[in-house]
């Protein structure tokens, strides 16, 4: 039997996501994942993790120069889209007013002022929270490798030597360090709540550094267009406490089928909406056989040369 | 025999692509008919299809993009429908449907909306207003048209023979090579702007060529209208970039036709390499849409301020600025893909340094209204939705350009409500300045004032309530491109964006009924002196429509707004310059080149997407024999005598005269 984390909606409002405190771990939560799906609204402005809030902190104070400019300006062009239209006769008219080196001075620096000052942001926001750069903390970072599949999502523990599928259980409070890479075509890794997104890339792999600061169910979903199963190809991100995590851990150990090079080329097919499920056990270097692609690129729809039906739909 | 075409190829298990093209087959044939009866024929092949005068060129380049439009927005339609009812429910359109709508949505809306129409206005415009009698290449200009409607004929077969891409509007490898998408519809995408790219491309040289080397004597670079400066570094932009589109496209060409690996998965090929390369072209390209914009703004706003363009010097430097740094921003498309981050932030600073001259441009148009007398015409009204419109989708650009903000926003509703607010609120709404604004010149009549204003104000109002809620879905972790979705919270808005779709949809009607309207009513909205807006720049100095050689006699230039000071001496003197002395005129000869050209080009793209073999070849050689027997005429300029070119201008002289002396009916 596949395991997961399950009765984390039972106890909180519907507004807010998820903080379970009380959450057991236990069998069969797959029935109880169209639950969680609903229950949780992905937002960039409710970050739960520390990239995410850096994120949002940029986003807002760049919103906040700029909107020291835009407004006056909008302000402007009513004022004198109005105050200056024709049958106002108490407006000066200027008929021949077309230069002037004091205004021109003024409007190159308004904004060339603005781009300064965010461009400094940029800068420093860029280096800061560039996603391969890890997180400073005291705990060593989880090791997560992530594929992308059509349409689907696979999560392998390295070092625990498990893996899920379109389900992703980590232990909140502590850094995760993401390496992915795609089976087939581009997708893009996003966990609104928790920061940064990353694209995925067959034969090449990207890195992330994300941290989920309190237990909860976070969406996640592929933010790059990738097919016609695209729309379905999300999943929940469970952050559970760290002893939670060892349970959780420990109990995929003990059931669900082995992730090896074969069970890998079944599951690399086309499908769409795979219930989550685990591994109990995962070959370690089969993401570095996806990577450098010794494990061959996902096949598509149809192999070889174009076919006489000229609209061919994925079996599913 | 016919390769892989086969009855299968038609979708009759889909009725909405089936009954469209049925209902706007018959309504073409309806209308081929109604021209035939009426024995209109031999008058549109003659002074319309063979036609070489830039003026009917960019009006059918206008047409073209008016028709696309419609086509365009019903897939506009189609989508805000289906993520309207598509919560916890597939809708009304699987995925396979869906993901080719949104893939033809901008893909016309881009290179056979957006792209026709500017390039229609500045055909149409720039000779008139560089006081010449034509384009460079007048041929060419042809050529270029029809190949543009190949393209766009070839996208619009895919509705109903075959499929288009599922790729989205820009067809990403490996999703779009031959192993995930085997069927013709990134073959019909493909060619469609193969074709249509080496018609923007003609187009492209041509507009350089006249605006770096027509002019009327005394025009000087910096004497001429600010529209054409925008429309120099526009299409600057396109010989610059478009070869690289389709060098691109090529390479996915070769990759899906003759087995290469530039972009696959396997044997070394690169998909990043796609990406750079698309968005070197796909960056420029932003700009080449909205420079012509600027440009009608410049135009429009300082002609109903009653004011010269304040700070023309400022606005010519800004423009070649945004053209020459719309090469050096394209990374910002993908910052998420991982580059370092120096390389995102020296793209993210470099995107920002273009919001500089775009500032200005703003302030300076803010600077000519002041001191001015400002008539709110309908041109003007499109103006200023445009000022406020455009500061909020450059606000959120320049977000878009912070990378950390980029990180969490990228690919999601709110990206796509950026660029719907710069393009819908710059070019769309440019372009429909400009059309309001020109269209008297083009046909001698205005466009019902009323109306066009009504319509308007649906656009503006629709277009905030479509585009608004999808910031506010970006930020909520919606991202594009989604056929359903189970997030009860992202309903509420997806509807008030139906809401706005369909107010756009009565704006859209509200155009037609002026467009109707106004030829119903022409006589009364006529306008016989060729200056109905008390303009500014030389194309006013021309009867309405402009006769085949414009001006009867090239004008003078002696500063900038060349049509102004002629008209202030005029009004001072109480009377017009002096008859000039007639001669006959010289003026290129009609060729049905381009139109058989572009006949032969659709049978070949299409020919090639189904890998009909001898079509192909026959169809090449056709369209290489056009080019020879074109290249064989003897006769290749018309001569129009003195006494007509007389008649013509002695007449708007009169009108002029008239005008003149009852200034107030003139303004």
């Amino acid at each position: 039997m596949p395991a997961g984390p399950d009765g984390l909606t039972d106890s909180e409002g519907p507004l807010r996501c998820l903080r379970s405190t009380g959450a057991r771990i236990t069998r069969c939560a797959v029935v109880m994942a169209p639950t969680v799906l609903t229950a949780c609204q992905p937002a960039v402005l409710d970050p739960q993790g520390i990239v995410g809030i850096a994120e949002k902190t940029i986003l807002i104070d760049s919103l906040a120069i700029m909107l020291a400019i835009v407004l006056p300006t909008i302000a402007a062009t009513f004022a004198f889209v109005w105050w200056f239209r024709a049958p106002n006769t108490r407006a000066i008219y200027l008929p021949d007013f077309e230069y002037s080196g004091r205004i021109e001075l003024i409007v190159w620096s308004i904004p060339l002022l603005t781009v300064i000052l965010l461009g400094g942001v940029a800068w420093i926001g860029s280096h800061d929270l560039d996603p391969a750069k890890p997180l400073a903390s005291d705990t060593p970072p989880l090791e997560i490798e992530v594929v992308s599949l059509d349409w689907k999502w696979l999560f392998i523990y390295p070092n625990q030597r498990v893996a899920s599928v379109n389900q992703l259980v980590v232990p909140a409070g502590v850094p995760l360090h993401f390496s992915l890479t795609s089976a087939s075509v581009m997708s893009a890794f996003f966990v609104p709540q928790l920061g940064s997104m990353i694209y995925t890339m067959n034969g090449m792999r990207t890195q992330l550094n994300l941290r989920a600061d309190a237990p909860g169910t976070f969406r996640g979903l592929s933010s790059h267009y990738n097919g016609d199963g695209f729309s379905d190809m999300h999943f929940d991100v469970h952050a559970v406490s760290p002893e939670q995590f060892a349970a959780w851990i420990a109990s995929t150990r003990n059931a669900g089928p082995t992730l090896d090079p074969s069970s890998y080329a079944e599951l690399a097919r086309q499908s769409v909406n795979t219930n989550p499920f685990t591994f109990r056990t995962v070959d370690p270097t089969l993401f570095q056989q996806i990577v450098t692609q010794r494990l061959p690129p996902a096949p598509g729809p149809r192999t070889g040369r174009p076919h006489l039906s000229v609209s061919p739909r994925t079996e599913d | 025999m016919l390769g892989k075409l086969s009855w299968a190829a038609v979708p009759f298990d889909q009725p909405i692509p089936l009954i469209a093209a049925a209902l706007v087959g018959m309504v073409i044939i309806a209308v081929l008919a109604w021209v035939a009866l009426k024995g209109w024929l031999p008058y549109l092949w003659r002074e319309w299809i063979t036609s070489v005068d830039h003026k009917r060129i960019g009006i059918m380049y206008t047409l073209l993009a008016m028709v696309m439009l419609l086509r365009g927005f019903s897939d506009a339609i189609m989508m805000r429908s289906q993520q309207a009812v598509a919560f916890q429910s597939s809708g009304y359109l699987p995925p396979e449907h869906y993901n080719q709508i949104f893939s033809a949505h901008g893909t016309l809306m881009i290179f056979f909306v957006a792209m026709p129409f500017v390039i229609g206005l500045m055909n149409f415009v720039v000779p008139l207003q560089l006081g010449v009698r034509d384009v460079a290449f007048p041929t060419l200009n042809s050529v270029g048209f029809w190949l543009t409607a190949t393209g766009a004929l070839l996208v619009n077969i895919s509705l109903v023979v075959g499929e288009f891409a599922r790729t989205g509007w820009l067809p990403y490898p490996p999703l779009s090579e031959l192993t995930y998408s085997p069927g013709v519809g990134v073959d019909y995408y493909l060619w469609a702007l193969e074709i249509s790219g080496v018609g923007t491309l003609l187009s492209g040289v041509n507009l350089v060529t006249t605006v770096l080397k027509l002019h009327a004597p005394g025009m000087t670079y910096m004497r001429m209208p600010m529209f054409c400066w925008t429309t120099l570094a526009a299409n600057l932009l396109i010989v610059a970039a478009f070869p690289v589109l389709t060098a691109t496209l090529a390479m996915l060409l070769l990759d899906r036709y003759l087995g290469f690996h530039f972009f696959t998965n396997e044997a070394g090929g690169n998909v990043m390499m796609f990406m750079n390369l698309i968005w070197a072209w796909g960056h420029p390209e932003v700009y080449i849409l909205i420079l012509p914009a600027f440009g009608i703004f410049s135009e429009v706003i300082s002609t109903f301020s009653r004011k010269p363009l304040f700070g023309y010097r400022s606005m010519v430097a800004a423009t070649m600025v945004i053209c020459i740094l719309s090469f050096t921003v394209w990374l910002h498309h993908f910052f998420t893909m991982g580059a370092g981050a120096d390389v995102n932030a020296i793209f993210g600073i470099a995107s920002m340094i273009i919001a500089v001259p775009t500032g200005v441009k703003v302030f300076n148009w803010l600077f000519t209204m002041y001191g001015g007398r400002v008539v709110y015409s309908t041109s003007i009204l499109w103006s200023i939705g445009f000022m406020v419109t455009f500061v909020i989708g450059g606000m959120t650009g320049v977000l878009l350009a912070v990378p950390p903000a980029d990180f969490v926003l990228h690919n999601s509703l709110f990206l796509v409500a950026h660029f719907h607010n710069v393009i819908i609120g710059g070019v769309l709404f440019g372009a429909f300045a400009g059309y309001n604004y020109w269209f008297p010149k083009a046909f001698g009549f205005r466009l019902h004032e009323g109306l066009g204003k009504a319509s308007f104000w649906c656009w503006i109002l629709g277009f905030y309530l479509a585009f608004m809620p999808l910031y506010v879905l970006g930020l909520m972790g919606m991202t594009r491109r989604m056929q359903h979705y189970d997030v009860a919270a992202w309903r509420p808005w997806l509807l008030v964006a139906a809401v706005g779709a369909a107010v756009i949809l009565v704006g859209i009607i509200l155009q037609i009924a002026q467009l109707a309207v106004s030829i119903r009513r022409r006589e009364a909205l006529r306008d016989v002196t060729g200056d109905p807006w008390d303009g500014r720049s030389l194309e006013w100095a021309t009867p309405s429509p402009p006769p085949a050689f414009n001006f009867a006699v090239l004008p003078r230039v002696e500063g900038e707004e060349a049509y102004w000071r002629i008209k202030q001496r005029a009004r001072q003197q109480a009377r017009l310059g002096e008859e000039p002395g007639y001669t006959e005129i010289e003026m290129p000869r009609n060729s049905p080149t381009g139109f058989i050209c572009a006949f032969f080009a659709t049978f070949m793209g299409f020919a090639l997407i189904w890998h009909i073999w001898w079509m192909v070849a026959l169809a090449a050689l056709g369209a290489y024999a056009t080019f020879v027997v074109f290249a064989w005429r003897d006769r290749d300029e018309d001569i129009i005598p003195a006494e007509v070119v007389a008649r013509i201008d002695r007449a708007n002289r009169s009108a002029r005269s008239t005008a003149l002396a009852q200034p107030e009916a003139a303004s």
